[in-house]
């Protein structure tokens, strides 16, 4: 893998920002005149230009892109079924077959082709990542917005929540999410999803109030607007950049957070579940026997968690401001 | 300083009773109700009796509360259902276990994180500086358990190593007047039962430290980056100060404050990850009972020992603010 460059939020030696072709246009410039709807676009446009040039931001979108496709494609390309167990006849208590012209990467306890579950795994994980995410993503812009908005009392008693749930450690309390909720793989996407609203509810909050000050809000707000076209129209188009960043990263972290809950025995479901962390939790056994079978779902895992940060930590790169600025 | 630490356990207060508060709905959310998810397949008309009458679930809930609250102010976190013994018990005989390891963690996340962090900021573009970022990207994207699982493979499995589970070898014996079994082996002298003890910690203490370390190492670079530009940090050089004395005391110090505020929130980050980790070797710790209570619908011990888990994350956090007055002076003042 070519690892290039990632300077982390200071970018001390960030050479990778985009090139200035135009004067940098500060939002409050053309917020006035072109309106609510183009409020957004130059930031926006700039990030995809510098994102596009940027080897890191692109690996990332392949393997993203990759596992995206194999996700989407599974019934086309996995050999066999998510609950076929065709190699079961082959299993001895002793002996698990290895990879051959019939599977590919062998089978596992169970007699599953490990191929065709990896492929599975890929859409499992992608719907928990995706779904719990969008779940933790709405619930979380929904208090922020509201404790942004209102300030006072509802944004003390929001952010009293959040400090709640932000003091019990995420899997733990996902943990607990989980057990509530039942045995379902609907449980762990409620679980992961509950567990990033507070991220997301503080992030948009502060981001809000960063924004508040600003003069163009001063402007919208001497113009006559009402409060509520100020926040929705100005206020919060301007603040979900570190939002959108986190969402991206967080997709990596939900794929691996729900890996650890079917690890630790929640999400229900046969033991076989093609399912990433359900196969490294039938691994265990069989660790000194067939490596491989920890291995492989394990680095499908990781991969695609690297995928999601690297597209996450260039986009907030190219978000950055203070990457603009400097050549 | 005390002012400081006597307004911050203050804050505590509310906190905890919200966390009970939650807590107590939690049981009581419980699929199938709280008797039925408490005893499962351990269900009799006597036992659901017992339980009922020990939650007072026939009176109001505000009665309940009450009196859930109160059994927590007398330490009285619950019966485990699979042990019989009380939950706070278990918690404190496993729990050396757990500082153990997650002390081992942070030392390998601290003492590889820092260092690396620095040398990349300080040699920016250069080796170092692209290990840095490769090891800091890897670091979070590996989930735990899976770097448990090969860490164990290779240097425990196959190359023989190290140990491959557990605290301690069943063959040793050793006396253990606290439970924190490197510290008895030192105490009691038992010098042999102490290194086996550190052995049995080396490769869980690594699998879990990687991720802090991958944090710590990012942020330190963040912040050596950012301090060794600054203006103070020039003038200092300009006045000719030896450069030693200028990375101590202008560069590492005054970038240390974020570093330490990180450091205090991996702790949650260690306490989670130390369920997957004491699971994959057998440890036995808060974190592997944990996963076993998860496994066998244990809630007592699930809803005591996040109450606890809670309880020491905001102690750790409440720490590192208070040690931010050592580093930087200006907020002792404050203060």
């Amino acid at each position: 893998m070519s690892t290039g460059e990632l300077p982390p939020t200071s970018g001390a030696g960030g050479a990778a920002s985009a090139p200035l072709h135009e004067p940098a246009s500060i939002h409050g410039d053309d917020g006035g005149a072109a309106g609510a709807d183009h409020s957004g676009e130059g930031v926006w446009r700039r990030a995809w230009r510098t994102l596009r040039r940027n080897p890191v931001a692109i690996a990332g979108f392949v393997i993203v892109a990759a596992f995206v496709i194999v996700a989407v494609l599974a019934p086309l390309i996995a050999p066999y079924g998510p609950h076929e167990l065709p190699g079961r006849t082959d299993v001895r208590p002793t002996y698990i077959p290895g990879p051959s012209a019939e599977y590919w990467l062998g089978v596992d306890r169970y007699g599953g082709d490990v191929f065709s579950k990896l492929i599975w795994g890929a859409r499992a994980s992608l719907l928990v990542g995706v779904v719990s995410t969008l779940f933790g993503l709405t619930g979380g812009m929904l208090i922020g917005l509201l404790a942004g908005w209102f300030g006072r009392w509802v944004d003390f008693a929001a952010m009293r929540l959040v400090d709640l749930m932000l003091s019990v450690p995420s899997l733990l309390l996902a943990v607990s999410i989980a057990a509530v909720a039942g045995q379902s793989q609907m449980a762990v996407i409620v679980a992961i999803g509950v567990v990033q609203v507070p991220i997301f509810a503080r992030l948009l909050r502060g981001s809000m109030l960063a924004q508040r000050g600003q003069d163009y809000v001063l402007a919208a707000s001497a113009l006559g607007l009402t409060r509520r076209s100020v926040t929705m129209s100005h206020v919060l188009p301007n603040s979900v950049g570190p939002v959108i960043v986190q969402a991206t990263l967080t997709l990596a972290t939900a794929v691996i957070e729900a890996a650890a809950l079917s690890f630790l025995g929640l999400g229900g479901g046969e033991p076989s579940t093609a399912e990433w962390g359900r196969m490294l939790t039938a691994a265990q056994q069989e660790l000194a026997v067939a490596p491989r079978l920890a291995i492989l779902p394990g680095l499908c895992i990781a991969i695609t968690a690297l995928g999601f940060t690297l597209v996450g930590e260039s986009l907030r790169e190219a978000l950055d401001p203070r990457n603009r600025t400097r050549r | 300083m005390l002012r400081l630490v006597g307004q911050r356990l203050l804050l505590l207060i509310p906190l905890l009773l919200g966390l009970s508060v939650l807590l107590f709905a939690w049981v009581r959310a419980l699929p199938g109700g709280p008797v039925t998810a408490m005893l499962g397949e351990r269900y009799t008309p006597e036992a659901a009796a017992a339980i009922e009458a020990e939650m007072g679930l026939d009176q109001p809930l505000i009665v309940q509360y009450g009196k859930y609250l109160l059994r927590l102010l007398q330490g009285d976190l619950g019966t485990s259902l699979r042990s019989g013994r009380p939950v706070l018990e278990e918690f404190v005989n496993r729990f050396p276990a757990t500082i153990e390891l997650t002390v081992v963690a942070l030392i390998f996340a601290i003492g590889i994180g820092i260092p690396l962090g620095y040398l990349a900021a300080r040699r920016a573009g250069t080796v170092v500086d692209h290990t840095a970022v490769v090891v800091s990207l890897v670091g979070v994207t590996v989930p735990v358990f899976f770097l448990a699982f090969i860490l164990k493979y290779f240097f425990a499995v196959e190359l023989g190593w190290f140990p491959t589970s557990g605290r301690m070898s069943p063959t040793m014996e050793a006396t253990h007047p606290t439970n924190f079994y490197v510290l008895d082996g030192i105490l009691t002298a038992e010098w042999d039962a102490a290194w086996d003890a550190l052995v049995h910690l080396i490769l869980p203490g690594i699998a879990l430290g990687t991720i802090p370390l991958a944090i710590i190492a990012r942020m330190t670079r963040a912040a050596v980056s950012e301090v060794q530009n600054a203006d103070y940090v020039r003038t200092a050089r300009a006045k000719g100060i030896r450069p030693a004395r200028l990375r101590t005391e202008h560069i590492l110090r005054n970038a240390m404050l974020p570093v330490l505020t990180t450091i205090g929130l991996q702790v949650g980050l260690l306490l989670s990850g130390a369920v997957l980790t004491e699971t994959v070797f057998a440890f036995s710790g808060i974190g592997s009972f944990l996963a076993e209570a998860v496994f066998n619908a244990d809630y007592p011990v699930l809803q005591g020992f996040v109450l606890l888990i809670a309880v020491t994350y905001a102690l750790v956090n409440l720490l590192v603010d208070v040690s931010y007055g050592l580093i930087d002076p200006r907020l002792r003042r404050q203060q």
